[in-house]
């Protein structure tokens, strides 16, 4: 105990963490079948696995949320149990949870400081964490603004917020439940550098990812899971990522796509010279035009906090646009409803999907059918038809093979994947006129992002306008059509994915002109 | 004629007896803005006020300990806010249906003993008015400001300080984010169940103080249903002060003002129809309020239990 080192945070280090057969049931769900996993200092420990494989009830129960019904945790050799989050804070285990546990109302700082001792006694000490934030920040390299409010921030710097939340408490052990999900891959390569410093330092990590080049950039051993069971556990360098995804999937995986072109219909989405403002009433779009056309997807790239989230509101019905016209073939859009955009034919995969796209206490099914109460096929004179509600949800449930116990099974007790399916499942199955894809394979497993993947080339040939707004290039040039980039609020340019590159792309989203477009004018 | 009765005094006698009249309504929807940010709506306020009201006038009535039937007051609304935590907190019962109970129970137990235990009534000599040396000498402004009983002082203190506590406190920082966000608390090792016993039994507390503050204090008297209902425009000036306690005092004051003015039109026998007058001050607060605060989300989580979903 006395000879153990103290890391740069203040906390000793943990040298061995080892979790010994745990079991954990939930009504009509075993979710972790006697699993072994164990991390050391120094080590980043990948945990992979399919959607409700269990990895997060896994993380759960060392982090004191959850507690196992059998087997053992053990620190350096003796054996623990962590009754409450708090146990574990104290043992210096930090969680970045994979959906934000920040408290929208209040501040960056205010929600750092949340649950540690002030230094002002019973007067909190804001000015004081403030300045640490700006320090870990500035170490770190993550720029967030102390005195905004979480609300006002967009998700990647809400990600930030957490990863800050945590290192402000100087865990030892860290798990990070999909930390990138929702990071740009400028922002994955910047946090990259930060865990492996960390690494380096004598921290442990976990972390839990659905992308296998990151696991495999920079992970020492990766233990996959499979309906709650040890698949096995392997060093990253004697694996790689088609045999990693064949021990996630227990099948090989088709990683190339090919599809054909299709001639591209009338414009079906215009939007014309819109502007919007931010939640903090800053211009957040500034004359932002394009069409999409029926057959068509039009992939918007872009670094997160650019826009990307306000447009997609705006089209939706759900921020007022300042000036600008939206329409769908010869309908005007502008100023319409939420209701009346979705009965226009729009379907919309919110970005922020635990908030705006879901109702955590109902059920898999009053889900799955919400946008559409008013067809006549769910419901008639305000009597809901519960047989047809109940044939169509588990078709959905099987078709985007959502793992639930029943339809019945209210949203908050599935695993984060498997609650964004449902959202995938219910607008993409919508047959819409327009889909507005909002980062739609943030946080599912592989074998979900190919099919939706699949599902999205499909809707071309229904003469579906989509407009798929991506942070993930290989995501947009895999699917996209016509690729335009947005830079603070501008639409940068439009190309053809057939002409654009990497390379392009990547200058367009740091704000140079191409030099097409240049041309052009 | 209207121009002959409301002469200067009658005006300051108005806004004297309007400062008065809301120290029930404070003390009460102060403590529950407590419980409301921390998520916890707490309809039981009326029960408790009338068991605090019971309770304070018993002990003066049988002792004439003023302290004596605050602190017991006290601490009946304590245990009453208590047992709204356990069913609430612990047994995570319907929020709006245990509140109900409680209030029901307060309704009829306070009757109950009042029967039992004083049977006809009574009044006793309750808070003298405590002029503030010096402050009350000041003309006009001390008359209205500076001349009643130490409840009265007491209610208008303790808007600062849960302005204060929620704003500038590690303990309303908790108790805002175990409103808004109680898993998020929950995984900073913030107990969400603590929380809540403390704001919704410290509500309790405030509760019973404003039923004191009524048998005590301002009308010195207890009888069936002293309160008649004034435990629940205490919650409705919390939803309509947007969770603030500076608005809650705004709308307890409005409320009071017109009330008092309703109740000397008809003493100087005015013609309103009586209903009407009673009304007004209901639908002023309402309208004031609506109107000045600009929209105001209510705490995310207010109403709903948690548990850890285990
Ligand atoms: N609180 C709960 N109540 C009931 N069932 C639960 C609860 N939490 C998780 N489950 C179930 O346990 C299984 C494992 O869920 P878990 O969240 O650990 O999956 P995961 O591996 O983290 O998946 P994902 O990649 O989608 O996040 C799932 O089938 C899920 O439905
Ligand atoms: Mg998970």
């Amino acid at each position: 105990m006395t000879d153990k080192q103290i890391l740069p945070s203040g906390h000793p280090r943990i040298d061995s963490l080892e979790m010994r057969g745990i079991v954990k049931r939930f009504p009509g769900v075993l979710a972790n079948d006697h699993v072994n996993f164990d991390v050391r200092a120094g080590e980043v420990h990948a945990l992979l696995g399919e959607n409700g494989a269990g990895k997060s009830t896994l993380m759960k129960q060392l982090y004191g949320l959850y507690h196992p019904d059998e087997g053992q945790i053990i620190f350096d050799g003796e054996p623990r149990v962590i009754h409450s989050p708090k146990d574990a804070i104290q043992l210096g285990i930090g969680m970045i949870h994979q959906h934000f546990m920040l408290v929208d109302s209040l501040t960056v700082a205010e929600n750092v400081a949340l649950g540690l001792p002030s230094t002002r006694g019973m007067m909190t000490d804001i000015d004081r964490v403030t300045k640490r934030i700006c320090e870990l920040a500035e170490v770190y390299g993550l720029d967030v603004e102390p005195d905004a409010y979480i609300w006002q921030l967009s998700v990647g710097q809400q990600q930030k917020v957490e990863i800050i939340k945590a290192l402000y408490r100087g865990a030892a052990l860290l798990i990070l439940d999909e930390p990138t999900a929702v990071l740009t891959p400028q922002e994955v390569d910047d946090f990259f550098v930060t865990l492996t410093q960390m690494a380096k330092d004598g921290h442990a990590l976990i972390f839990i990812s659905h992308k296998l080049h990151e696991v495999m950039a920079f992970t020492h051993r990766v233990t996959v899971l499979r309906d709650g069971k040890n698949v096995g556990t392997v060093n990253t360098v004697d694996t790689n990522k088609n045999l990693l995804a064949e021990m996630m999937v227990g099948r090989p995986l088709n990683f190339i796509r090919n599809y054909k072109t299709i001639e591209c219909g009338k414009p079906r989405l215009k939007v014309e010279n819109l502007s919007a403002l931010s939640d903090r009433g800053v211009p957040a779009l500034k004359n932002v035009s394009f069409e999409v056309c029926a057959g068509e997807v039009l992939g918007l790239a872009g670094v997160s906090g650019n826009g990307q989230p306000e447009l997609a509101q705006v089209i939706a019905g759900l921020r007022p646009s300042t000036s600008g016209k939206i329409m769908i073939d010869d309908e005007t859009l502008t100023g319409s409803t939420p209701m009346q955009v979705i009965e226009k034919g729009v379907a919309y995969i919110p970005e922020k999907r635990n908030v705006d796209g879901l109702i955590k206490e109902f059920s898999v099914s009053e889900n799955l059918i919400l946008r559409d109460l008013d067809r006549e096929f769910y419901s008639k004179n305000a009597f809901l038809n519960m047989n047809n509600i109940a044939k169509r949800s588990a078709d959905l449930v099987k078709t985007f093979n959502v793992k639930t116990p029943s339809i019945d099974t209210p949203i908050k007790s599935l695993s984060g994947g498997n609650a964004q399916k449902v959202i995938l499942a219910r607008e993409i199955s919508r047959q819409p006129r327009v889909l507005i894809a909002a980062q739609p394979t943030r946080g599912v497993d592989i074998g979900a992002t190919e099919y939706i993947h699949e599902r999205i080339i499909e809707q071309r040939e229904t003469g579906t306008a989509t407009l798929l707004i991506s942070e993930d290039l290989d995501e947009i040039f895999a699917l996209s059509d016509r690729i335009a980039v947005i830079f603070h609020g501008e639409i940068m340019g439009v190309v053809d994915r057939k002409d654009a590159t990497l390379q392009s792309i990547g200058l367009m989203m740091a704000g140079e002109q191409p030099p097409e477009t240049q041309a052009a004018e | 004629m209207l121009a002959d009765l409301f002469t200067g005094s009658v005006l300051i006698g108005l806004l004297a007896s309007g400062i008065r009249l809301a120290t029930p309504y404070l003390y009460a929807a102060i403590g529950e803005t407590f419980g409301q940010r921390s998520g916890v709506l707490n309809l039981g306020v009326d029960g408790i006020m009338l068991m605090g009201a019971f309770s304070a006038f018993y002990v003066v009535f049988k002792t004439g300990d003023l302290v004596g039937g605050v602190l017991l007051a006290m601490l009946v609304g304590l245990l009453m806010g208590l047992a709204m935590a356990f069913i609430s907190v612990t047994l995570n019962a319907e929020q709006g249906i245990s509140g109900i109970g409680v209030y029901l129970f307060g309704l009829g137990m306070s009757d109950l003993l009042f029967q039992k235990l004083i049977n006809n009534v009574q009044t006793v000599s309750g808070f003298p008015v405590a002029p503030i040396p010096f402050l009350s000498e000041i003309p006009v402004i001390g008359q209205i400001f500076f001349t009643h009983n130490v409840l009265v002082y007491g209610a208008y203190l303790l808007v600062p300080i849960a302005w204060f506590v929620l704003n500038k406190t590690t303990l309303g920082l908790k108790i805002k984010a175990v409103g808004e966000n109680p898993e998020a608390a929950d995984t900073l090792g913030v107990s969400v169940a603590k929380i809540r016993y403390l704001t919704v039994s410290m509500g309790g507390l405030l509760s019973g103080v404003a039923g004191a503050s009524l048998s005590i204090a301002l009308l010195n008297v207890f009888q069936f249903n002293l309160t008649n209902g004034l435990g629940f425009i205490a919650i409705a000036l919390v939803y309509f002060g947007g969770w603030r306690p500076t608005w809650v005092l705004m709308g307890s004051l409005i409320f009071s003002f017109v009330n008092a003015l309703q109740i000397w039109v008809q003493v100087v026998g005015i013609p309103i129809p009586s209903d009407i007058a009673v009304m007004t001050p209901y639908i002023l607060t309402i309208v004031v309020l609506v109107i000045s605060a600009q929209r105001v989300r209510p705490p995310s989580a207010l109403s709903k239990t948690y548990e850890r979903l285990e």
